[in-house]
């Protein structure tokens, strides 16, 4: 952060004009009052084919590229050595094969917490200094995971099926998928599980559709008009679980990374769109 | 550990039917659980986390139930039914019209929280079609335009609409909709409410 704040203040500009530019087409669309819900929805793909050429995303991307690239952390060594499971340094493809098992720390991880500990194994940052406002829009590890995932764009999901671990990783997170608990007995399935279901107004995936779940899966990360910023999996997998009136998961979790294998399983073939739009 | 009790109570109900979900499984995605929420207190992990018989048995069975643990769910979910003090069923639709929209409250955690003092609702309108004029409604389920027009404000309407919201599983086991009652997430009186505005011939939801 230090060696890309003149970086990140130019960042910021170019953010907000998107912001604004989001806000308004988004006044515009006016979805809450439409009395064809169904002409909402397609507003919002029009918002997506209109952003196509210019996602406010690219820009997280390029400050991604931006941290992978600059000497960083006690080591002032730059991330181009970090293996996503491809190799050191491999970043083409990358994104498109995780979860994946890693021997090195013997776990499954997915993208975010394999750059968690390649900041911390080759830069020598900490984990709190690694997740720096990863709540917030625009933190590092946001722009990190977004530029990776850009470099599988246009790839098919394929998450690793090598190591024993990761078929348990899946089962575990289909049963996390499944589990009901909390003061309204939700689940993930609650709201994932049928054709052609909307809260409100807004459609919601059915991850046990495998083409219901590529449409979706092949999005993230994802620039999200709700929020003006860019999530990562991760970072809206977090977001249901609180939706739900859970506590708060933990970062990187596992409960967290195998739900990420048993969906991105799910969404196998879908060919990345990375970073994408989402509500 | 009440998160195991039951879990295995309802596992072991269960066990006859194939079960969805491998056993095996089940408990290493309990163990998961335990890793991954490092930061809940322990009353959250009572409230919030850990799972009663209905929610482990509907989980375990990927909400389709055979038939004998469709029987236990329904008999579970039919105990322990209040009602407001006044022993009235439909209370103010006006009140129920407002809570239907509420879908706010109940958010714990650090990231963001609500305020302790807010509001806690139904949120019907979520899943429902209920008055017309509201457009932005979910499809969930069903639709309950006209409901009252449709059933007939009886006094056994009255009672199924305040006993479906208080426990759906009671009707439908494994279903989707919140336990309202049972869960103590709506007060009796606000469920009055709510069965008012689906009932009430001068609710919105009727006219």
């Amino acid at each position: 952060m230090k060696s890309s704040s003149g970086d990140e203040i130019g960042m910021k500009h170019r953010l907000t004009a998107w912001v604004a530019l989001g806000i308004g087409l988004m006044l515009g669309i006016g979805w809450a009052t439409a009395a064809d819900d169904r002409r909402a929805l397609d507003q919002i793909q029009k918002y997506r084919d209109m952003l196509k050429d210019g996602n406010p995303a690219d820009l997280m991307e390029l400050k991604g590229e931006g941290l992978w690239t600059t000497p960083r952390g006690p080591k002032q060594a730059t991330l181009e050595q970090c293996d996503l499971g491809l190799g050191p340094g491999v970043l083409e493809g990358a994104y498109a094969q995780l979860p994946r098992w890693f021997d090195d720390v013997g776990r499954v991880l997915d993208a975010e917490s394999r750059l968690i500990h390649c900041m911390s194994t080759l830069q020598g940052l900490t984990r709190d200094e690694a997740l720096q406002n990863w709540t917030r829009p625009g933190s590092d590890i946001e722009a990190l995971v977004t530029f990776v995932a850009a470099r599988s764009r246009g790839l098919p999901i394929r998450a690793s099926q090598t190591h024993p671990r990761e078929a348990d990783m899946a089962a575990v997170g289909e049963a996390l998928f499944f589990r009901r608990a909390g003061p309204l007995d939700f689940s993930c399935a609650t709201c994932h599980s049928q054709d052609a279901r909307r809260i409100r107004l807004q459609e919601l995936p059915n991850f046990l559709d495998p083409a219901s779940a590529r449409e979706s899966m092949i999005q993230w990360p994802a620039y999200r008009v709700s929020q003006s910023a860019v999530w990562t999996l991760e970072r809206r997998l977090i977001d249901c679980i609180r939706q739900m009136r859970a506590p708060d998961a933990d970062y990187g979790s596992d409960a967290i990374i195998a739900l990420q294998v048993y969906l991105q399983r799910q969404a196998s073939g879908g060919v990345l769109e990375a970073p994408g739009i989402k509500r | 550990m009440s998160l195991r009790s039951g879990l295995v109570g309802g596992l072991v109900l269960a066990a006859l039917p194939a079960l969805a979900a491998d056993p095996d499984v089940l408990t290493r995605a309990e163990d998961t659980m335990r890793r991954s929420f490092t930061t809940a207190t322990e009353e959250e992990w009572r409230t919030r986390l850990a799972q009663d018989e209905v929610q482990a048995l509907c989980s375990a069975h990927h909400n389709a139930p055979p038939p004998d643990v469709a029987s236990r769910i329904v008999a579970l979910s039919k105990e322990n039914v209040r009602y407001p003090d006044d022993g009235k069923l439909l209370g103010n639709w006006k009140e129920g019209e407002k809570l239907a929209s509420i879908g706010t409250g109940g958010h714990t955690g650090r990231i963001q929280p609500d305020r302790p003092d807010t509001r806690r609702g139904g949120n019907c309108y979520a899943c429902h079609t209920m008055a017309t004029k509201e457009v932005a409604a979910g499809n969930l389920g069903p639709s309950l335009t006209g409901y009252g027009k449709r059933l007939g404000n009886t006094p056994e309407t009255q009672k199924f609409v305040y006993e479906k919201i208080w426990n759906a599983q009671a009707f439908a086991p494994c279903s989707h909709m919140p336990r309202f009652g049972t869960n103590g997430w709506l007060t009796p009186q606000e469920i009055a409410d709510t069965a008012a505005f689906l009932l009430d011939s001068e609710s919105p939801v009727n006219r």
